[in-house]
């Protein structure tokens, strides 16, 4: 018998394990299953990428690097980060490249947290948010978005949120699962509210360029932010590259600093390689990055148009890959719904309650596959919601 | 670029319904949009794509460079054209270079394309010469990596 659990700190022991999981433990048994469920791009990593690592391993570079990253890459990220997003980060002490961007939110939580401060984000998100916190003997604080404001947060919200001992507010725009971002005055009166309370803010951007409608505009851009911003980024979604495991974190190099600390002892640094491959794609993978963010736009089109069409009210995101359909409309909550449409359909789509209590009466799905499979999709969606009607 | 066009460009294979649902429009003009890439020209078939090794059991395939006398009989034009009319060429190009006219053939055997080649192509008029390569195996056939071993077979089918 196995007793070990009893060596399970309890933090993590009453963790909650993530929802995905379970889903993902009947979809990959099941034959013949349609998923709309994958949180990553469809598209494999364009070529020129991919030979800029092959390339890597015949020079026959292999070794450690610089703990920051190289110095080749940090420049390219200082004139990348300039060139789309505005503000200016010293290569030398403002810029840390990661194992993604999931490694730079642990390592920077848990760089400037001590037990007991507050996080302040916006719910529905990412799923590894609250669990980073916890992690850090934190408290998780979530501010509710609402598919009438299409999931931007509400600086009002964000107001009747805070709590004394708050430090920090993670926002994510756009917006994994909602698709929701953040225009220039919401984020001014967000970054307004931030100085006020004299809060850390974190921005993780990972979705931004795949901004469809608008500009993206990045909160450390604002006046007075920069200073009080870790912009977070890597190169999963918008070049392909979830694999590559690469991201990177801009920020006051104080914060960096403490950053550099716990990564130093518990990642040492990115591999090489894929360090390699991101310089790559930061100088010459624009054009790919736009043709993939146009075929994103154009799925996104559709499976919102047939949402909508098979009676599941859905926003059209103004970001990143998924759409988030309300399903509360059938009487089912999300779970149910998600797991009936799977169990008689064989469509596999996250339960809008895995990314927080405030993703309940939603869906997500990610139109980040084939038109065929989204279609396929649709169409047996089409004939679950017949049954679920007639009742 | 005609939308219709772009989608079926772009390798998925959808039928009308599927591709009028995509764009917004009913399969009727779907239709409608196919005959009239069809009748400019635009549209020349459809084709299955198949597993070159299959085939091969059944069929050799050739490379013919052909060498030719442009004078008379129409020019280069006038001698692809008449090439291109036998049912044994796939493919037929002008090419720059050191031949002329590229060639791809099948038949059932080797000794097929060889009587294709002495017996019909040599004798034409304005035929130089030829040389003639054939297929061994494939790697590659229009896009598609004939021996894929699945590049996202360890790629989860939910994930954050």
């Amino acid at each position: 018998m196995d007793d070990s659990g009893r060596f399970v700190a309890r933090h993590v022991a009453t963790l909650p394990k993530s929802g995905i999981r379970d889903f993902f433990a009947i979809v990959s048994k099941m034959k013949d299953a349609v998923s709309l469920g994958i949180g990553e791009p469809d598209f494999v990593t364009p070529y020129h990428i991919r030979e800029a690592a092959i390339s890597c391993l015949e020079k026959g570079r292999t070794s450690y690097t610089d703990n920051r990253g190289t110095q080749q890459l940090r420049d390219e990220i200082s004139r990348y980060v300039a060139q789309y997003y505005g503000p200016e980060y010293n290569p030398e002490n403002e810029i840390l490249v990661t194992i993604g961007v999931s490694e730079a939110l642990d390592i920077l939580l848990r760089a400037v947290l001590n037990p007991g401060d507050k996080v302040l984000y916006h719910e529905p998100c990412y799923v590894s948010y609250a669990p980073s916190v916890t992690l850090c003997h934190a408290v998780p604080l979530p501010i509710r978005t609402l598919s009438s404001d299409q999931f931007a947060l509400d600086p009002a919200a964000l107001r009747a949120a805070w709590q004394p001992g708050s430090k920090v507010l993670v926002l994510n725009f756009p917006t994994n699962p909602t698709g929701g971002t953040a225009d220039r005055a919401k984020l001014q009166e967000i970054a307004k509210f931030a100085i006020e309370k004299d809060l850390l803010v974190v921005s993780d951007e990972i979705y931004s360029e795949l901004t469809f409608d608008g500009d993206h505009v990045s909160i450390a851009s604002l006046p007075g932010m920069r200073e009080r911003t870790v912009f977070l980024h890597g190169f999963s979604k918008a070049f392909a590259m979830t694999g590559f495991r690469i991201g990177y974190a801009c920020g006051p190099a104080a914060v960096i600093d403490g950053m550099l600390k716990v990564h130093q002892y518990g990642i040492m640094c990115a591999s090489i390689i894929s360090q390699e491959a991101a310089v790559e794609a930061l100088r010459n993978g624009r054009d790919s990055m736009l043709h993939m963010r146009d075929k994103y736009r154009e799925r996104r089109d559709f499976i919102v148009r047939r949402f909508n069409e098979l009676g599941l009210p859905c926003h059209l995101p103004r970001g990143a890959f998924y759409a988030f359909p309300q399903v509360s409309g059938t009487g089912l909550d999300s779970m149910t719904f998600a797991s009936k449409l799977l169990e008689q359909q064989k469509v596999a789509v996250v339960p809008g309650t895995a990314f927080g209590a405030a993703g309940a009466g939603f869906c997500r799905a990610s139109f980040s596959t084939s038109y065929e499979r989204i279609h396929e999709a649709c169409e047996r969606i089409g004939r679950f919601m017949d049954t679920v009607q007639k009742r | 670029m005609n939308s219709v066009l772009k989608l079926i460009l772009e390798g998925e294979s959808l039928d009308t319904d599927q591709i009028g649902k995509i764009l917004g429009m009913g399969p009727e003009a779907v239709e409608r949009e196919l005959a009239d890439l069809r009748r400019q020209g635009i549209l020349l078939g459809w084709r299955p794509i198949i597993n070159p090794s299959y085939e091969a059991e059944r069929r050799v395939r050739a490379v013919i460079e052909i060498k030719i006398r442009p004078e008379g009989l129409g020019g280069f034009d006038g001698l692809a054209e008449r090439i291109s009319a036998f049912e044994q060429v796939e493919s037929c190009y002008l090419m720059s270079g050191g031949y002329d006219l590229l060639v791809v053939v099948t038949a059932d055997n080797l000794y097929k394309v060889a009587g294709f080649v002495h017996e019909r192509l040599a004798r034409i008029d304005g035929v130089q010469g030829t040389s003639t390569h054939f297929f061994l195996r494939a790697y590659k056939k229009d896009g598609f990596i004939v021996n894929d071993e699945g590049l996202r077979r360890d790629q989860p089918s939910v994930s954050p």
